[in-house]
């Protein structure tokens, strides 16, 4: 039987505030435990709730830069349950009524171009952690995480493979980054991804039953947990099983999900309205405000890019993926003296190449690339310009990285004597002289052996010290061997013989 | 003796009739007398008292000395106050000491009271009796037989037994006012958002609020002036410029100084199940407020009579969230034997709290499940909806409401405590002004025939303390109900005899 895959995420993401959603506690990661804790976090007994604007700002941007709904009117509800690391026995979060409805997010996969619609986002709070290890059996709270802004950004569930999660999953931690709500940081916990999934007959119109996967905090873990749970759904139901509503937990280690809740198990978290929070209410202005601060989005970015510069829509979405990588290619763009789109097209092949390889080769950020935008501009523009060939602006790439005479490509290339040599008169001459000085090869030539040709250009580009425009090379060697009288043998045509 | 309202007593501390450490050790000392009788005392603190007493005094050496400077006072054991213990009379708290003060604790100490202790009460403020105090029983000082209501039972009980001049309590559904009729003092209810709620350990978040006892609508009203306020600590605080609630009480009154007033009078207060000793009481001071120039005018309130059983769905639900963070893990009472952390749960909870407590987590929990979230919870909310919607339209022909604060007076202690539905009907008038937010006040209007205090409840609109304070200081310059006291008690607590 053919299966379709259904997957919807939920994803926690962190919002980058300096102090907490309800108290005035540093957000800082790392701090000793429990030293970013105040008598709010702690749940002392009467404190109370503070709502920190700062995280409704973020909210706004992000519902505005999915095209969601931003309710005017959303309540903070509190999530009761027990656990050491959440303090007051309950969290504060939002269920009937989310400062964000709806909206989408626009993924491209090597399939193509793809809309994700977005059930929700909702502010909450994180609850601290638990440490389980050196405590000698017992266990230790740190609180200083607990309070931290978060929005959970719960998709629809409408992708049909785990390479679309993850892509999907990439998208929305480049918006999130792109538009400064959240660093997107997934080894500190900024960014976590539970994946609901099930699988159904191809064709069925009706859900499978779903199992989600809790606290996945890489892309791998995300895809190959995803991979292993539909082949695990898959084989249980042909072996006639059916899968059972669960959480369920992925280990990295064995490459595998386990099952950590039944839906029997599952709580009655008893959600209502925190009478301690008042309805949030944002007006217009506060909408607007926001709205100004909008950057232009990595969506309309691409479309714009597409008819601008042709770009492909999968080029256009990898130098989308954060705003430094797009910026750093749009400052380029602007900085080419010629406005055609094919050589905005080379500028995205390396940026996308040359530039991001020794991006991480270097293990830097784009902030930290050593060659300016300008600087690249001008680089392609000598290819352009056929100064240089393709293959040694990459060395002139790679001594602009190194800062040599200042990273200016015309510098180098003016030091190194890499010019490419156009000049008509000068590359004939060499020709002249590679012609005179080779006569068995032209006479191998003569006689109808191609090979021979290409060893007359190989001479001359020889002799030029490799900066003859190798095209020109060809072009006048064809011509000065047919001026000789020693006509191109029919048998092989010129585009063969550059082959 | 050094007793007297708060504008007496502060009148003779700037006269240097006596001085402020002279007040305080004559105040420890009759709480001391008092506390194995009455018990309304968790935490005495001598040693501090003496040390504010001085500070004030040194303050009215310099002239610097405001209304409240030098008054001593206690507050109920569910405000925090810095460096003392906070227990909410409750096992779960019995060792807490408070890290900080509560918004009205630092705006009572600013204002330069002396912090005589803190106050017995109901397990987090979870009764109408005292009688669910971890600390034991208050006992009310009119006869020790009888209980002084509650929750606020230690703090009414302090005021009536004249060991202070006023203190401060809570009122979630009738705390403050219940307490201030069975034993005879004032006791006002802010609107809610008027006293910020911060350090206010909560019970029900949506009704919970402070307010002052004395034995004057003017001393509460000068008591409010410190305690109100807008503080950002609290999202449900009201940001109102501050205003002095005292201001109505000094306009130039004639004979009839209540001319022009409308007095509401829901059929609802004054029907079936009113004593008939309360019932006379409330005749005999509306015709003194008719003396004074009031009109009476019939109200209806045709939802009043669901007051209790909407108060008893939402005040449970928001206790059983509110009551979580009280686990174990952190502070407070923890299990000495457990296996594992839900046993530490169960243990710790299990022993931490009463059985009132537990009864109400119980029924908070259970209104709040899943499937029975929309019957009860979200209906309770809806018909809350109709009951201000009742207030708001009887505020279109009145301008306050009165009748009984409660409609029997004290009761023998133990003789409640084992019929929950009999006791939660203590609160039927009080609750209404929590589930609206409306301020409400009682005054002492008369006894019964054994001799216990009667209370009378006037409930105004929302802001209308100021007028609320004047209704009833006019009530109290045309009777003296407010100035009497427990003559045998003080007499012990003066004298020599002990009868504990």
């Amino acid at each position: 039987m053919k299966w379709e895959v259904v997957i919807g995420l939920e994803t926690h993401t962190q919002l980058g505030t300096a102090a907490k959603i309800f108290s005035g506690a540093s957000t800082a990661f790392g701090a000793a435990p429990n030293s970013q804790a105040t008598a709010v976090d702690l749940a002392l007994p009467g404190v109370l709730p503070v709502l920190n604007k700062g995280a409704v700002d973020r909210a706004i941007r992000f519902g505005l830069a999915v095209d969601g709904t931003i309710n005017q009117r959303s309540v903070f509800a509190r999530k009761n349950y027990f656990y050491p690391d959440l303090p007051k026995g309950y969290q504060i979060s939002q269920f009937e009524i989310p400062i964000v409805a709806g909206g989408s997010l626009a993924i491209v996969t090597p399939q193509g171009e793809k809309t994700v619609n977005l059930t929700r986002a909702h502010l909450e709070e994180d609850a601290g952690k638990s440490l389980h290890e050196d405590f000698h059996g017992m266990s230790g709270i740190d609180l200083n995480r607990a309070g931290t802004p978060l929005l959970e950004i719960v998709s629809e569930p409408e992708m049909r493979s785990a390479v679309e999660a993850v892509a999907y999953a990439k998208t929305l931690r480049g918006l999130v980054r792109w538009i400064g709500i959240s660093d997107g940081n997934m080894q500190q916990g900024s960014f976590r991804c539970d994946a609901n999934v099930s699988v159904r007959p191809a064709g069925a119109t009706q859900l499978g039953t779903r199992c989600e996967i809790k606290n996945l905090n890489s892309f791998r873990f995300l895809e190959k947990a995803i991979d292993f749970e539909v082949r695990r759904q898959i084989e249980l139901i042909e072996d006639g099983g059916t899968v059972v509503q669960e959480t369920r937990l992925y280990d990295p280690d064995r490459d595998e999900t386990r099952s950590m809740r039944s839906k029997e198990d599952a709580q009655d978290y008893r959600y209502f309205p925190d009478p301690d929070l008042p309805p949030l209410i944002i007006d217009d202005a506060w909408i607007a405000r926001i709205r100004v601060e909008l950057p232009e989005l990595p969506a309309a970015m691409r479309t714009r890019w597409a008819t601008q510069y042709g770009l492909s829509a999968y080029d256009a979405a990898a130098l989308t993926t954060s705003r430094e990588l797009a910026a750093y290619f749009e400052d380029a763009v602007a900085a080419l003296p010629t406005s055609g789109s094919a050589d905005a097209k080379t500028l995205a092949n390396w940026v996308l190449g040359e530039v991001a390889a020794s991006v991480n080769r270097a293990e830097i950020e784009m902030q930290e690339v050593p060659v300016s935008a300008a600087q690249l501009a001008r680089l392609i523009a000598r290819i352009g310009d056929a100064t240089i060939s393709a293959k040694m602006a990459k060395d002139v790439f790679g001594s602009m990285w190194a800062g040599e005479h200042g990273g200016d490509a015309d510098a180098i290339i003016a030091a190194k004597g890499l010019a490419q040599i156009s000049d008509a008169a000068a590359i004939e001459a060499i020709v002249e002289e590679v012609i005179h000085a080779n006569a068995a090869t032209v006479a191998d030539y003569k006689a109808g052996r191609m090979k021979a040709f290409n060893s007359l250009v190989g001479q001359v580009m020889q002799a030029s010290q490799g900066k003859a425009n190798p095209v020109q090379v060809q072009a006048a060697l064809q011509r000065r061997l047919a001026q000789y009288g020693w006509p191109i043998n029919g048998r092989d045509d010129p585009d063969g013989a550059k082959s | 003796m050094l007793t007297g309202t708060i504008a007496e007593l502060a009148q003779a501390l700037r006269a240097k009739r006596f001085s402020c450490v002279e007040l305080t050790t004559d105040v420890l000392h009759r709480v001391g007398r008092a506390q194995p009788v009455l018990n309304t005392f968790i935490t005495i603190d001598a040693e501090g008292a003496i040390a504010q007493a001085r500070v004030a005094d040194n303050a009215l050496l310099r002239g610097d000395a405001g209304p409240l400077t030098g008054i001593p006072i206690a507050h109920k054991d569910i405000l925090m106050t810095a460096g003392l213990k906070t227990t909410c009379g409750s096992r779960m708290l019995a060792q807490f000491v408070a890290p900080y003060d509560a918004f009205v604790v630092a705006g009572l100490r600013e204002a330069g009271t002396v912090l005589i202790g803190k106050t017995n009460m109901d397990e987090f403020a979870m009764g109408s009796s005292n009688e669910t105090s971890w600390f034991g029983p208050v006992r009310n000082p009119w006869n020790t037989d009888y209980v002084p209501g509650g929750s606020s039972g230690g703090s009414a009980a302090a005021v009536a037994a004249r060991l202070l001049p006023a203190t401060t309590g809570t009122d979630t559904g009738g705390s403050i006012r219940q307490p201030a009729a069975l034993t005879g003092v004032c006791g006002l209810k802010p609107t809610y958002g008027s006293c910020s709620r911060y350090g206010l350990v909560a019970f029900a978040s949506s009704l919970d609020q402070a307010g002052p006892f004395a034995q004057t609508a003017e001393d509460c009203g000068v008591m409010l002036n410190a305690m109100a306020g807008h503080d950002a600590r609290d999202s449900t605080s009201l940001p109102r410029p501050r205003e002095d609630y005292t201001r109505l009480l000094r306009e130039n009154a004639g004979a009839m100084p209540l001319t022009g007033m409308r007095i509401g009078l829901p059929k609802e207060y004054f029907g079936e199940g009113i004593d008939s000793d309360v019932a006379s009481a409330m005749q005999a001071a509306l015709a003194e407020f008719r003396q004074l120039g009031a009109t009476m005018v019939d109200v209806e309130l045709p939802h009043a009579n669901l007051s209790v059983p909407v108060y008893y769905v939402i005040a449970p639900a928001e206790a059983s969230s509110n009551l979580s963070r009280f686990d174990g893990v952190r502070y407070g009472h923890r299990a000495e034997h457990y296996d594992g952390l839900s046993d530490m749960y169960k243990k710790t909870r299990a022993q931490g709290f009463g059985d009132e407590v537990k009864r109400r987590i119980l029924v908070g929990t259970y209104v709040l499940s899943h499937g029975y979230y929309d019957a009860y919870y979200l209906k309770a909310q809806q018909v809350r909806r109709l009951i201000a919607d009742d207030f708001t339209r009887a505020y279109q022909r009145c301008d306050v409401i009165m009748g009984p604060t409660v409609p029997t007076p004290a009761f023998k202690l133990g003789d409640k405590i084992d019929d929950p539905v009999q006791m939660y009907l203590n609160d039927m008038f009080t609750i209404a002004a929590n589930l609206t937010g409306a301020p409400a006040i009682s005054i002492p209007c008369g006894f019964d025939n054994t001799g216990v205090p009667i209370g009378l409840q006037i409930q105004g609109h929302y802001f209308s303390e100021a007028n609320l304070l004047r209704v009833a200081h006019r009530f109290q310059q045309a009777t003296n109900w407010h100035l009497r006291s427990p003559a045998e008690f003080l007499r012990h607590v003066s004298g020599e005899t002990v009868t504990s």
